[in-house]
């Protein structure tokens, strides 16, 4: 457990400690390790800085005023736009639709997309989905009378491809896939599917809420019709996330919300809604979200996407070597690709109990299904615990995790 | 290094984790009943036998953390021989205790070894699961019960 591991070249894993206030403090008079990173991640001083200097300085709505602050404050959420189109390498910024999250930005094109299907088309999703990419598909099915059709996986919890092709025909009208899974950190051959589905014209929406903080995505290349992410696992604040979408897609696309912003025109006999990406940007928007989210991107941006997967990689891959040692433990998930996720079981100790005694060490780890039951009922456990790697995580708290497996072990008896 | 933790997982938890008493399924209950948890996961199958108002058996199924197995394992121990109005008084009693409020550790027996759990509250549902089952089943529901 002593094995001094450095880290790789140029990458300052203290310095980045510095940056997020929340890791320096002790929880139960033990030093934190935050490792619940899936579920969501920390902010940098840099993002909690734009929140308050936005409420300090630039507060007002947008799109309306003619005054200096909503100027201001106009600004900053178009850019925020900008940044998110850039970082994402979208053609346009037009392409962007801020919404509360990735489940907001799922639930906008289920809607969308009812009056597109018709009894006996498919959608088809994966075995691996979370819960906000299986839900608004099902509710999709039942309203259109579509039929909802899941890919399966493996033992180690990797997509079947070959079962996969099989579900794709001339019926199936709608695909979304995650891109990471968040309870296995299995990522899919995204690429591949999407070609495989564009075949058969199929539009294709990628769920990339685990994936964005570890993968850097580009949209023009991967061809998808859809992207969505959430803010708050790459930094930023909760309430705020993205959807990408194909202009031609996003023009066809029936509006998700009623309200201001949407509008162009409003008389009482007919409205004319405003076009994309407000259309889809109904009432006053999370405008410091956004915000904060812009500062998020390029707080990663300046870091680099690559050189934070290579460091969160190399964790994980200690962790999975330490945790060899311990033959209690066992990892659910083992795909050959895989993100910073270790998703385990203990041997005759619940989960729940695994997180409240890792808790009591100061280490946070997620105990539960992780909002994707069918991943726990196809693996045959009611839950994992599961640790989950930043750019801010170190060697030594994967260190400290197994020596609090090993503490919670020895006291279950 | 986890000695504060002993407040929440007493020896006696551990003991009804590992072996947890009237943990069978029960051919010929006169009344079952589904219990869940879908915060979490854990299920419960609750079994009891009437005789008159009295509980005369009580066994469980389920799968759950050591708090939940340990309180299921507990309380189908406890109420075996009560009537359904002792059994119900009790509830209230493990309820008020488990959520911090005063109750008389005498009243409640063994329970008190989960008395530590008003502490810890992301873990009360684990230790009142099983009771709000018997309480549903109690009250004569078929529909399985969730704490939510």
């Amino acid at each position: 457990m002593n094995q001094v591991v450095t880290n790789i070249d140029g990458y300052d894993v203290e310095r980045i400690r510095q940056d997020f206030p929340v890791l320096d403090q002790e929880i139960r008079g033990k030093k934190l390790v935050y490792l619940d990173n899936a579920a969501t991640s920390q902010k940098p001083k840099t993002v909690i800085d734009s929140i308050v200097n936005y409420y300090e300085n630039d507060n007002a709505n947008i799109h309306r005023g003619v005054h200096t602050l909503s100027e201001r404050a106009t600004l900053s959420y178009e850019n925020a736009r900008k940044t998110v189109a850039k970082f994402m390498n979208a053609e346009s910024e037009k392409e962007i639709v801020f919404t509360r999250g990735a489940t907001e930005a799922i639930n906008l094109i289920a809607n969308a997309f009812a009056e597109k299907l018709s009894a006996g088309d498919e959608v088809l999703i994966t075995a691996m989905e979370h819960h906000s990419n299986i839900v608004p598909w099902q509710m999709l099915c039942e309203k259109t009378g579509a039929v909802l059709k899941v890919a399966p996986i493996n033992e180690r919890g990797e997509l079947i491809l070959e079962s996969f092709e099989a579900l794709v025909s001339k019926k199936t009208k709608f695909a979304a896939i995650s891109h990471m899974s968040n309870a296995l950190g299995t990522i899919n051959p995204i690429k591949q599917m999407i070609d495989l589905l564009h075949q058969f014209d199929v539009p294709v929406l990628i769920d990339g809420a685990q994936a964005i903080p570890h993968i850097t995505v580009d949209v023009q290349a991967l061809d998808c019709e859809f992207y969505v992410f959430s803010g708050h696992k790459l930094y930023a604040p909760t309430g705020i996330g993205a959807l990408y979408g194909k202009m031609e897609q996003l023009e066809q696309m029936a509006p998700y919300q009623a309200g201001g912003d949407m509008i162009s025109v409003v008389t009482f006999d007919k409205t004319v809604y405003n076009k994309v990406p407000y259309k889809f940007e109904a009432g006053t928007p999370n405008i410091v979200g956004t915000i904060g989210l812009g500062a998020a991107i390029d707080y990663v941006t300046n870091i680099g996407v690559d050189a934070i997967a290579a460091h969160e990689n190399s964790l994980l891959e200690y962790a999975v070597e330490q945790s060899k040692k311990i033959d209690k433990l066992r990892i659910i998930g083992t795909a050959e690709n895989k993100g910073a996720i270790m998703s385990f079981v203990l041997d005759g100790i619940h989960p729940h109990d695994i997180g409240t005694m890792m808790d009591h060490q100061g280490i946070a780890v997620r105990a539960g299904h992780h909002c994707a039951m069918p991943v726990m009922d196809f693996f045959g456990v009611p839950a994992t615990a599961r640790a989950s790697f930043a750019m801010y995580n170190t060697h030594e708290e994967v260190d400290a995790l197994m020596a609090g497996i090993e503490n919670l072990i020895e006291m279950f008896g | 290094m986890l000695d504060d933790l002993r407040d929440l997982y007493q020896e006696v938890i551990f003991d009804h984790n590992r072996n947890p008493r009237n943990f069978r399924a029960m051919d010929d209950a006169d009344r079952q009943i589904d219990g869940f948890n879908p915060l979490c996961g854990d299920r419960i199958t609750l079994f009891i036998k009437l005789t008159g108002n009295k509980i005369s058996d009580a066994s469980f199924q389920g799968q759950g953390c050591a708090i939940s197995t340990a309180s299921a394992s507990l309380m189908t121990d406890i109420v075996k021989g009560q009537t359904e109005d002792e059994a119900q008084n009790l509830f209230s009693l493990f309820h008020k205790m488990a959520t911090g409020e005063h109750v008389e550790m005498d009243d409640l027996g063994k329970l008190a070894v989960l008395a530590g759990v008003c502490e810890y509250p992301a873990r009360v549902k684990c230790a009142t699961l099983p009771w709000h089952t018997l309480d549903a089943l109690l009250k004569g529901a078929e529909e399985p019960v969730t704490t939510e």
